[in-house]
């Protein structure tokens, strides 16, 4: 087999990995939209919190050390204990239940029956003032995070390339492990919203908030409930991307990368939004590998956008959206 | 009619069982800015009968409805639920009582199966928590089971077995309707409220909607509240009427006293207010 070809097909298998943690970004945007009609600005940003306040808990810091310290006039930093993963990341889904139930008291529940843009423009203000909470609380500088996710060359898939290529592909373990988590979540969550009493009942405040009412259904419990998985779905692509590069506040603008990904797959579908982000994934490393050359490279940084206004244009459902059918 | 005690009960010409008051509105106003909606109105209703509220268009039956269901709160009067006042409840508290309704303009789940709308009028019954339900095992796995039997027994009731896995917006507009109060049953309500079900509907699809009511009343013994502006049909199907005009209620009695209520002629006749 000629070596590009083989080349291409390692980019390949990246871009697919890449795309997994666009998928994961996407799908918060997707459940939140899907039950209020709300289009989550913040969601890069909770993504970005959530991995900083893991880091925390693991670390023993003390949250607002900075503010104390500058109040009372101690040197405060750390409490000398660290928590394993596990615990930590069972604290932080506590903590993203926290943020779910104070973004509906203090925020949208005041907006109820707003304009779409209204509760828009209320999400970009989350957004910033999470990132700046997230920074008073943990701090601004760059953590390293390390949850025990197996990182490195993956050896086997080395050597199986190896024998049967004369070359050995480059995939990171991490990589592998994010698709894991991120396939399994998604499939838990296909199966809560589909097969349970919950999910229905989401997917019922998703369609008309009256009919929800008249069955017995609390509106403000299921947005807390569709806030909190969004911030689950936060947590697992904070995690991965933190462990990829570290968590740092470049981690909020992975939310921008997950807006062609909605173009793509449609903003009401889980499975749009997974697909959406393999596409968006494949195609941009795919892209920059054989027209990248060409055009002097970089390509990687517009060519999701372009792609979702191709599909803005010819089909702005989306792959997977629900087509507008309306009975006249 | 004779006069009854709020307890006592009574057996209709047919053989059907009317039981004691189980809702009583006492002295409800209804305002909306300086527009009074409703004006001190009191009225019961009895476990096992079919009471209609009629009005001309803008009479304030919808906004009754609303008092009920709890989706309006009325600024003054009290609403009296099994014998006990009601305290001040969100729409889902009380549609969680035991009140069931359906919407004038249809409020069902487009997106999801009739399967499905129909299902969620089970919520109530259904009271595994959340973590049981997230991992799907014990008390949620038999809790559906059981209320999927219960309302698949409604579907074939309803005759809605053959769309029971479509797509509610896709349906035309009697069977949605008829899926509405399919929802509202499944809720094995203490009241049903029907907010204009004959609305929209052609001669065929009215007589299907009153055969429905009327086996549902005889079938399950549902105690039902319902709201027209068509005269003729309901006559035939309740067992007694309030008829409100302008707000206020101007007449209350069975099919027949109501029909001799000179105020109810004008009203409907259109005589000029003074």
């Amino acid at each position: 087999m000629p070596d590009q070809v083989v080349w291409g097909m390692e980019v390949f298998l990246n871009g697919l990995m890449t795309g997994v943690l666009y998928s994961l970004v996407a799908l918060g945007f997707v459940l939140i939209f899907k039950a209020s009609g709300i289009f989550n600005f913040s969601q890069g940003v909770m993504a970005l919190f959530a991995a900083l306040t893991l880091v925390g808990i693991m670390d023993g810091q003390v949250p607002f050390a900075h503010l104390i310290n500058t109040i009372f006039g101690t040197d405060i930093h750390y409490f000398g204990w660290t928590v394993p993963a596990l615990g930590a990341i069972l604290l932080t889904m506590v903590v993203m239940v926290a943020l779910a139930w104070a973004v509906n008291q203090f925020i949208f529940r005041h907006l109820v029956g707003q304009e779409p843009i209204i509760l828009f423009m209320a999400t970009i203000g989350l957004a910033y003032f999470l990132e700046g909470f997230g920074d008073i609380m943990w701090g601004s500088d760059i953590k390293n995070l390390d949850v025990g996710l197996p990182q490195g060359i993956n050896e086997t898939i080395d050597e199986v390339t190896y024998q049967v290529f004369g070359y050995g592909f480059f995939i990171d373990n991490l990589d592998i492990a994010a698709t894991v988590v991120a396939v399994v979540l998604v499939i838990a969550l296909v199966l809560f919203a589909q097969y349970t009493k919950y999910g229905r009942a989401m997917r019922a405040v998703a369609d008309d908030h009256q009919a929800a009412l008249s069955v017995g259904i609390s509106l403000k419990f299921i947005w807390i409930m569709v806030w909190s998985l969004a911030g689950f779905v936060a947590l697992a692509a904070g995690i991965m991307w933190g462990a990829k590069s570290g968590v740092q506040f470049s981690l909020s603008l992975i939310a921008l990368k997950a807006l062609p990904v909605l173009m793509l797959g449609g903003f009401t579908s889980i499975p749009g939004a997974i697909v959406g982000g393999l596409i968006i994934g494949v195609g941009e490393k795919m892209f920059e590998f054989l027209v990248g050359p060409m055009v002097g490279g970089a390509t990687e940084n517009w060519f999701a956008y372009m792609l979702a206004l191709l599909f803005l244009v010819f089909r702005p459902q989306g792959l997977f959206g629900e087509k507008i059918i309306e009975r006249v | 009619m004779m006069a009854l005690d709020a307890t006592e009960g009574y057996t209709t010409e047919d053989g059907r069982r009317i039981g004691g008051v189980v809702m009583e509105m006492r002295n409800i106003t209804l305002r909306f800015g300086g527009v009074v909606a409703i004006k001190d109105i009191s009225f019961d209703i009895r476990e096992g009968e079919i009471r209609a509220i009629i009005g001309p268009n803008g009479a304030g039956k919808s906004s009754m409805l609303n008092v009920i269901s709890g989706f309006y709160k009325p600024q003054e009067g009290e609403v009296w639920y099994k014998g006990e006042k009601r305290p001040s409840m969100k729409p889902y508290q009380v549609a969680r009582q035991g009140i069931a309704r359906t919407f004038q303009n249809i409020a069902l789940f487009d997106g999801m199966s009739v399967l499905d709308n129909v299902m969620t009028g089970r919520i109530r019954h259904m009271t595994s928590g959340l973590l049981s339900q997230a991992i799907w095992k014990g008390r949620a796995e038999a809790e559906e089971v059981e209320n999927r039997a219960k309302v698949e027994r409604i579907i074939d009731f309803l005759e809605i077995q053959h769309i029971r896995k479509t797509p509610v917006g896709r349906l035309p507009y009697g069977l949605k309707k008829r899926v509405e109060l399919a929802r509202a049953l499944a809720a094995e309500p203490s009241i049903l409220l029907l907010d204009e079900p004959m609305a929209g509907m052609n001669v065929e699809e009215k007589e299907d909607m009153s055969r429905f009511i009327l086996d549902v009343n005889d079938e399950f013994g549902t105690t039902i509240a319902l709201i027209e502006h068509d005269m003729g049909v309901v006559m035939d199907l309740s067992d007694r009427v309030v008829v409100m005009d302008y707000g206020k209620k101007i007449g209350d009695g069975s099919p027949g006293e109501v029909r001799q209520n000179q105020a109810v002629i004008d009203a409907y006749l259109g005589v000029a207010h003074d």
